[in-house]
């Protein structure tokens, strides 16, 4: 027998749960096998359940279950850690329940919040402390726990009522998309929609870093008068709350 | 690598979530703590900086469950890099993971599967075990799994393995008496044969867990007390080691902290050979 055969054969039995003729073929003693089945099923639901707490809620234990168990048979775990198992997730979710995407968009909201708890630390700035800029070259960093995502559902809301264990929101379709956001400021992780304007300003410095190029999509939206005024309120608001922490001069 | 084992004398409990209020804000009465070292490889954030201040209050040991240590396809550099900086944030007192396999190729399992115990496996364990240990800058000790399987193609016991591999590498040993428990009434191999089997001059930690009766198997589940047979058995290995951390491993059913220092208690006065073992249960 050679080590790399039998680790493929037990591999291809714990994913596939068929008989493992090739693997049984391999023991002394087999009678406990099933042990490991188990424990590699139940062990990846556990995380699953752990991971999403309040979607679990949402859909209730039965079709958690059965989404869980879907996911596992068609995704089988490769990450370094067993915490990173439910990042793909929401794919599933999106194959069961293509016309309820608030659940696709709750699992988004769950796993960002997640990713934002662990994300690299950050020491943000104060406003007073920026001095003179030359904002023709400045270059604004968002946190490394900034998340964002656009939505079509009034998932943050539902959200909300299941994190305060309010009254149940009854999901709905938003008349059109908008934008949410996480980050995590000392070691709280935050969440909060933010409106079109603003969602494609983050977007911009996202992809861009440049104030500049940011203050040009708002002015392209707003106009110039109302555009600067509002990329000012909104780079003051982001380095309050800890969303922006550095602003770097360069090209 | 030039391997030298640290030793330290001990008994400490694992750090878990339930606990650490218990253990940021008291004086808990525990020689060190051991985490689980991949709770810890993260980036940033609230994990580290608990992990941080407990490091300030005790020595802390990491126990790992991800290095794969029995690929057949070597180990993951990037698990290595990440368990290296986290050994290097906290400067732990041990760097343990488990004498089995999880990964193959691009599948992960997260279970600690078994291995066959053949010359062929001995050669990719060691192999693999250097390279941790060259990776991290220290040796690491293994722990001796509990299984529910064997392999026909196995030519020594599990003991003659844990010696050679710790001859080929100068890696030590975590003994956990409740796998060697388990592993023995699962496959009816002699648990004394065991203890007297093992290199004990490579032993720096001890675990102690509970397990629970499955249908054919016991299983090794850490959810309730150590077990009274699984007391005796660590009062017979006690007798013949040196210096050991020992400690009490349990992950779920996590209990209030006074009933892990109380189980701690049981393993401290039968190392000083003056607990009535039936009052034990």
């Amino acid at each position: 027998m050679m080590l790399a055969d039998m680790q493929r054969d037990f591999q291809q039995w714990l994913v596939n749960a068929d008989d493992g003729a090739p693997l049984q073929r391999q023991l002394a003693s087999s009678l406990g096998l099933a042990a490991y089945q188990n424990n590699y099923r139940s062990q990846l639901v556990s995380v699953l359940r752990a991971s999403y707490p309040q979607l679990l809620s949402r859909m209730g234990d039965e079709a958690f279950l059965s989404a869980a168990v879907h996911h596992i048979d068609h995704h089988p775990p490769s990450s370094w850690t067993l915490d990173d198992y439910g990042m793909d997730f929401r794919q599933t979710l999106r194959v069961m329940y293509p016309h309820n995407p608030d659940l696709e968009e709750l699992a988004w909201i769950e796993w960002a919040l997640s990713e934002s708890f662990v994300a690299p630390d950050a020491t943000g700035i104060a406003i007073h402390e920026l001095g003179d800029v030359d904002w023709d070259h400045a270059r604004l960093r968002l946190t490394p726990s900034f998340r964002q995502q656009l939505i079509t559902t009034n998932v943050v809301d539902v959200w909300s009522a299941l994190q305060e264990q309010d009254e149940p929101v009854e999901a709905e379709m938003l008349d059109a998309q908008a934008g949410v956001i996480v980050w995590r400021r000392a070691f709280s992780s935050l969440l909060r929609k933010a409106d079109p304007i603003e969602h494609l300003a983050l977007l911009s410095l996202l992809y861009d870093g440049s104030f500049n190029a940011m203050c040009d999509v708002v002015v392209e939206h707003l106009g110039e008068t109302d555009g600067v005024s509002r990329a000012g309120s909104l780079l003051a608001d982001w380095i309050n709350s800890g969303i922006v922490v550095a602003v770097d001069v360069g090209d | 690598m030039s391997v030298s084992l640290p030793t330290f004398s001990g008994y400490g409990l694992g750090l878990r979530r339930e606990h650490y209020r218990d253990f940021l804000e008291t004086d808990v009465p525990v020689d060190f703590v051991e985490v689980i070292s991949e709770n810890f490889m993260v980036d940033g954030g609230q994990p580290l900086d608990i992990l941080r201040r407990v490091r300030e209050r005790h020595p802390v040991a990491l126990h790992g469950v991800s290095m794969s240590i029995g690929s057949a396809d070597g180990l993951k550099p990037a698990y290595l890099r990440r368990l290296r900086t986290l050994v290097d944030r906290i400067d732990p007192l041990f760097v343990s993971d488990h004498l089995s396999w999880s990964r193959f190729a691009h599948f992960n399992s997260h279970d600690l599967l078994p291995l066959p115990y053949t010359e062929e496996t001995l050669v990719v364990v060691c192999r693999n075990i250097q390279a941790a240990q060259e990776a991290i800058g220290r040796p690491m000790l293994f722990e001796n799994p509990s299984s529910y399987v064997t392999f026909s193609a196995s030519t020594m016991t599990e003991w003659e393995f844990l010696n050679e591999m710790t001859r080929r590498t100068g890696c030590g040993l975590l003994l956990d008496i409740n796998n060697i428990f388990v592993s023995a009434q699962n496959h009816g191999w002699d648990a004394d044969a065991y203890l007297r089997g093992i290199p004990s001059e490579r032993v720096r930690q001890i675990h102690l867990a509970g397990h629970a009766k499955g249908e054919d198997m016991l299983i090794d589940t850490h959810d309730q007390p150590v077990g009274m047979d699984v007391w005796a058995l660590y009062a017979k290995a006690a007798s013949m080691l040196g210096p050991v951390a020992t400690m009490i491993e349990r992950d779920d059913a996590i209990p209030p902290l006074s009933d892990l220092l109380d189980e701690l208690n049981i393993a401290r006065q039968l190392r000083q050979r003056n607990y009535p073992l039936q009052e034990a249960a």
